[in-house]
């Protein structure tokens, strides 16, 4: 009984601290859809707000921050090393990460470390290693770690992790903005923005909307058609090749004769 | 001008697609061969995920194999018989490749695989080629010299299940072709390769078939195959892109019409020594890369699906 009464009080503890908050935040996106046609090289993403006081701000906590990250589909990925084998150079150990999103860009008012408490981090996730799900690496691989910072070595090459300090501008304790580049190499999904508000390290109140990113016209179709009808799609691959392949030969041999 | 490939899931600039499409074109028809094995490994370098890149490349090599067997049907040097019969073998093989493929990329080595696959058949078949045209150009040189004619008569010879080949020629058995068509299949769905620069070969050497009906015989073979290889690819890994093949052909067929006619300007012997030397250099770069500490030791790939 004891037990319940406890875990009573767990769950209603943050729908308190939701009413004894002073801040909030209001926020707004350029678009919240991105349509991916067929000459689509990346995008920018205005993301703006205010924060809403029902009292003047509290001096004693420090500085208004903001953080505001954008995150792809998780997907599970495997990360694999290569090694030296009877000289040459292939795969062995691997590590299966159990989600790691696709796409996922952070913006902060300040230096991350500044902005957020490892604490805070922890519970929500923040920083591009939290934002990893990564739970067992075999027995035989005893630096898992180096295997979750190949992942985000490489996509951030990519562009595809970004951490941008100091990126996002905040007016009078109010109002903020910044831009959050999508590169060209983007996958479809539900992409989720989140906005954070923190004083001291703590988040403060935080924001969450969707991006609908798709693909759009001809590219939809081919898509659709490539994942939904398999064999008329690769038929129709076939006959567009053989018909290119005939009016080649029939072009070349009108010019020769 | 950038393009977003559907499929691939990336962005690339669609002249220098059309462009790559008409170099490989312009060699593919200068000496006769699919150049799948020239632009696979161009495909992944330029970003396109392997597995995309060798579906997309059979797709294409079908086009510029029909451009050619076209060419071939008109000449009368196709020898459909037996082309039916490498076929069956290449079919079969084909299939076993593609299941291959999926196992190993399960375990992740595929990219070894495919890799080891081109270092070794492009370096053999290069030295091979390259000798044997070295010795050509020696023999027309001093142009006296004995011709040596092939052996006609071989242990192939003595094998059960013969059969008539009128366009060939030849009387052998069956076995010989259904294990070359066999092994081409398995090659094809694993390189992302035609498989003419195996099979050339192994048709005049082991085969015994005329030289004239060797490319178009080829050709008729490679279509089937990889237009199979295809279909596969498209219904089990879903990694055929559309928008990339018709970039690819575009220029491959254009290019290859070029191609064919510089061809005709150079003497047989410079164009296999040339073929030979770049088939040299891919298989020469491919061994560095394989040998040489790579600089980024790490790999991603999606877990049990394509990647």
């Amino acid at each position: 009984m004891m037990r319940w009464i406890l875990l009573c009080l767990v769950l209603a503890l943050p729908a308190l601290a939701t009413q004894a908050q002073t801040e909030e935040v209001v926020a707004g996106l350029s678009q919240n859809s991105v349509s991916i046609t067929a000459n689509f090289d990346g995008s920018e993403i205005l993301i703006f707000g205010a924060v809403k006081r029902a009292a003047p701000p509290p001096v004693d906590d420090g500085p208004l921050q903001v953080i505001i990250t954008v995150a792809g589909p998780s997907e599970p990925v495997t990360v694999r090393r290569k090694e030296k084998r009877y000289g040459i150079w292939i795969n062995t150990d691997a590590v299966d990460v159990d989600a790691a999103p696709s796409f996922y860009a952070i913006a902060t008012s300040a230096g991350f470390q500044d902005v957020l408490t490892d604490v805070e981090d922890l519970r929500n996730q923040v920083s591009i290693p939290r934002a990893i799900r990564s739970v067992g690496a075999p027995m035989t691989v005893l630096d898992s770690e180096s295997f979750t910072d190949a992942l985000i070595r490489i996509r951030e090459r990519k562009d595809l992790y970004q951490l941008n300090e100091s990126a996002v501008t905040v007016a009078q304790e109010t109002l903020f903005n910044t831009s959050v580049t999508l590169p060209a190499n983007l996958t479809e999904g539900d992409y989720i923005a989140r906005i954070l508000l923190t004083r001291g390290g703590k988040v403060v109140d935080q924001y969450q909307t969707t991006i609908y990113v798709q693909k759009v016209g001809l590219e939809r179709w081919v898509y659709t058609l490539a994942h939904e009808q398999p064999l008329i799609y690769g038929i129709l691959s076939l006959v567009i090749a053989i018909v290119a392949g005939w009016l080649a030969s029939a072009v070349f041999r009108y010019i020769r004769s | 001008m950038q393009i977003y490939l559907p499929i691939a899931e990336v962005s690339v600039n669609a002249f220098l697609l059309l462009g790559l499409g008409g170099i490989v074109g312009i060699l593919s028809g200068m000496f006769g061969v699919g150049g799948g094995f020239l632009m696979t490994p161009l495909l992944f370098f330029i970003g396109i995920p392997p597995a995309v890149a060798v579906a997309t490349e059979a797709n294409q090599i079908v086009a510029s194999s029909f451009s050619g067997v076209l060419a071939h049907l008109r000449r009368k040097t196709v020898d459909v018989k037996m082309g039916i019969v490498l076929l069956i073998g290449g079919l079969v093989g084909a299939a076993i490749g593609v299941q291959a493929f999926a196992a190993l990329r399960a375990i992740g080595q595929v990219d070894l695989l495919v890799k080891l696959c081109y270092v070794l058949f492009l370096g053999i078949i290069g030295s091979l080629m390259f000798v044997e045209s070295l010795n050509a150009i020696r023999r027309s040189r001093r142009a006296t010299g004995p011709v040596t004619t092939r052996k006609k008569h071989n242990w192939i010879h003595n094998l059960p299940f013969k059969m008539k080949f009128r366009t060939s020629g030849l009387y052998i058995s069956v076995i010989p072709p259904l294990i070359v068509g066999l092994f081409v299949g398995v090659l094809a769905a694993i390189m992302g390769v035609g498989g003419g620069f195996v099979m050339v070969p192994a048709m005049i050497y082991l085969l015994g078939m005329p030289t004239k009906v060797v490319v178009g015989t080829s050709l008729f073979q490679i279509i089937f195959v990889t237009g199979f290889t295809t279909l596969l690819h498209a219904t089990t890994n879903y990694t055929v892109d559309m928008p990339l093949a018709v970039l690819l052909l575009v220029g491959g067929v254009v290019g290859a019409q070029i191609g064919a006619r510089i061809g005709v300007k150079l003497k047989a012997e410079q164009l296999r020594i040339l073929l030979a030397m770049m088939v040299l250099a891919v298989c020469g770069k491919l061994a560095f890369d394989l040998l040489v500490m790579p600089s980024e030791l790490y790999s991603i790939a999606a877990t049990g699906g394509h990647g």
